[in-house]
């Protein structure tokens, strides 16, 4: 398989802050319709990780190849317009908007400024922000400003505000963070959805909802890889075994 | 239509408030002022222009400018060159060693008038020149600035310095501004006088259409996407950007129109007031034009223009009593809005105007409770055959 049948592939990625190389010549390919997750002990780098690759950090060096782009020297909206989606550790939606708005603000039309003029509401759009919100959950929460939803409810709608976008790589950075295991049920089911036609890479360190979802487990350890495989072969790995339980 | 309606006016309640600000300030306040009053009031509508870009650019973008002063007085300065040429013809000035050139020129040995001087013998150009200098200027500090990612307390701080910048280069470059003094001793308009009563009133009501019809853009861009995307990007920048905006663009726009706003509100100042000078360029006039969105309301376009109008009301009836404390107070003013009513004059409205209507509601209630019984009791006793 060449590098450009996958939809990313990270090659040598190395970022180093004053000397300490946070990531250290990582490799990394994902396949299309792949759900991958990547865990790892604090500091081991994965947050960094989806930095790079969304361009909010630039790497050192290496190259990370998006459907045969080159993502490292593009600007963060320009990487976003490629068809990468990137979700925060922390809800990150606009309190002050209705859930509507904040879906609205999402929809890839009228990204510069007179294009955000000129922008108008269509029933197509609307349209497209009721069917998001159903998938999120939220269809009965619209007019709701958003700073009154729950926390699982603002991880919800931060998912939201990427799937209108139509990514072709969504990343979540630990999207059950603080859910009750009710709502972890319900996210699993949606990303088991949302990865049908695109790919999508998860941090994450709940292990349960790690085995329910994941196609494929990618284990960090101080910037580099330390395993790869299925979730079973991954935590029968003594390596990783070590790493998690200390010495 | 809708448009309109929705879009420009604001559906009922911002139609409702902006007919009440018209009828003020077209209706009564020129029925019930004196001229010299009057044309106070016409002189703080020009700070209102101010106070109103920076509701676009504080309130929803979250961006401080420290330096709305620089874009005031680049507008009043651009007016007041046009207004000086007409001043200074080779007749009015036949006792200066150079005639032809403002006073100023000639008490500093000037012989010749500078060249960028002389395009602002053009009246179209002047005008062109009131909206595209400060627009330019604004776009040249917000690229270097925004692109830079340069933001929050950092850009109030350049913004500040950048007022006291060119109130410096205007006071130093004497013989080219007119210096401390200022441009004064303008006269006619294309010919038409400015310092006469009826042309005050003109002038007033120009500045009042030119208020409103800036309240109405003001409005069409916050009703857009783009006034939601300030929102957004005040709440959450690198949401905004991780969904693909180029957030820069964004600030430089929203900085650019509320310069080219207060320029709007300097040229104003410049016709109705007679002159121009650095006091209206630097530090302190830009912080109270700060804290006169503040008091109205950062987030309200029609609230700062009662924030402006009372503040300075209150200036005037304070400096003339304890001119010394006026400062003070402002400054204690500006704290306690901070402080105790973050978003002023138009939050505590709709806090409690809403309370005061529903009160009156109430009261219809009772009303028709007491008429209702009444009404029975007229039933009751008739029935009886009482």
């Amino acid at each position: 398989m060449s590098i450009s049948d996958y939809t990313l592939a990270i090659e040598d990625l190395t970022v180093s802050f004053d000397g300490f190389k946070a990531v250290d010549a990582l490799n990394l390919y994902i396949d299309k319709n792949e759900l991958r997750v990547v865990i790892g002990p604090n500091g081991a780098g994965k947050t960094t990780v989806l930095d790079l690759i969304c361009g909010k950090t630039r790497s050192t060096e290496g190259s990370i190849m998006f459907k045969n782009q080159e993502l490292t020297k593009l600007s963060e909206h320009e990487i976003v317009h490629a068809g990468v989606g990137r979700k925060f550790q922390t809800p990150s939606i606009y309190e002050n908007l209705t859930v509507f708005e904040n879906l609205e603000v999402s929809y890839p039309e009228g990204r510069s400024v007179f294009g955000s003029l000129g922008f108008k509401r269509t029933a197509e759009i609307d349209e497209r922000i009721m069917e998001i919100a159903k998938e999120i959950f939220l269809e009965e929460f619209l007019d709701m400003e958003a700073a009154l939803l729950s926390h699982g409810q603002k991880q919800w709608l931060e998912i939201g505000m990427l799937l209108i976008q139509e990514p072709e790589l969504l990343m979540l950075d630990e999207p059950v963070a603080g859910m009750s295991v009710k709502e972890r049920e319900q996210t699993a089911e949606l990303l088991k959805r949302i990865c049908e036609g695109r790919s999508v890479l998860v941090i994450e360190h709940d292990m349960d909802f790690v085995a329910s979802i994941a196609h494929k487990v990618t284990v960090l350890h101080q910037g580099k890889i330390l395993a790869e495989g299925d979730m079973e072969s991954v935590q029968n790995d003594p390596a990783v075994i070590e790493v998690y339980l200390g010495h | 239509m809708n448009f309109i309606y929705e879009r420009l006016l604001g559906g009922k309640n911002g139609m409702v408030g902006i007919a009440i600000l018209a009828a003020l300030i077209f209706i009564i306040l020129p029925l019930s002022l004196d001229l010299f009053r009057l044309n106070l009031v016409g002189k703080y509508l020009t700070y209102a222009f101010a106070a109103v870009s920076l509701v676009l650019l504080w309130g929803y973008g979250g961006i401080l400018s420290l330096g709305q002063g620089v874009f005031f007085g680049l507008g009043g300065y651009c007016m007041a060159m046009f207004l000086k040429l007409e001043a200074s013809s080779p007749e009015n000035t036949a006792i200066q060693s150079t005639p032809g050139i403002p006073d100023f020129m000639d008490w500093n040995q000037l012989t010749e008038l500078p060249w960028f001087w002389t395009p602002f013998d053009n009246f179209g150009f002047t005008i062109l020149a009131v909206l595209v200098v400060p627009t330019v200027f604004a776009f040249i500090i917000g690229y270097s600035m925004f692109k830079r990612r340069v933001g929050g307390v950092y850009f109030a701080i350049i913004t500040q310095i950048i007022a006291l910048i060119l109130t410096v280069l205007i006071v130093g470059q004497q013989g080219y501004t007119g210096g401390i003094n200022g441009i004064t001793d303008l006269r006619t308009l294309n010919g038409w006088d400015i310092r006469t009563d009826s042309a005050k009133y003109i002038l007033y009501f120009i500045n009042a259409i030119l208020l409103i019809g800036v309240i109405f853009l003001g409005r069409y861009i916050l009703t857009s996407k783009f006034g939601r995307l300030l929102l957004a990007m005040r709440d959450k920048e690198d949401r905004v950007r991780f969904s693909g905006y180029d957030v820069s663009n964004f600030k430089i726009f929203v900085f650019c129109i509320s310069a080219m706003i207060s320029a709007i509100g300097g040229a104003m100042f410049t016709l109705q007031v007679g002159f121009m000078s650095p006091s209206f360029v630097g530090i302190v006039p830009s912080i109270e034009m700060v804290i006169f969105a503040a008091v109205g309301g950062r987030m309200s376009l029609i609230g700062v223009v009662y924030g402006t109008l009372l503040v300075n009301f209150g200036k005037t009836m304070f400096s003339e009593t304890f001119p010394e404390m006026w400062l003070f107070l402002m400054g204690g003013l500006f704290i306690a809005v901070v402080m105790y009513f973050p978003n002023g004059i138009a939050g505590l409205w709709e806090k409690h105007g809403t309370k005061l209507t529903s009160c009156i509601k109430k009261m219809q209630c009772v009303d028709t409770v007491k008429t209702y019984i009444s009404n029975k009791r007229v039933a009751k006793a008739e029935a009886t055959g009482e």
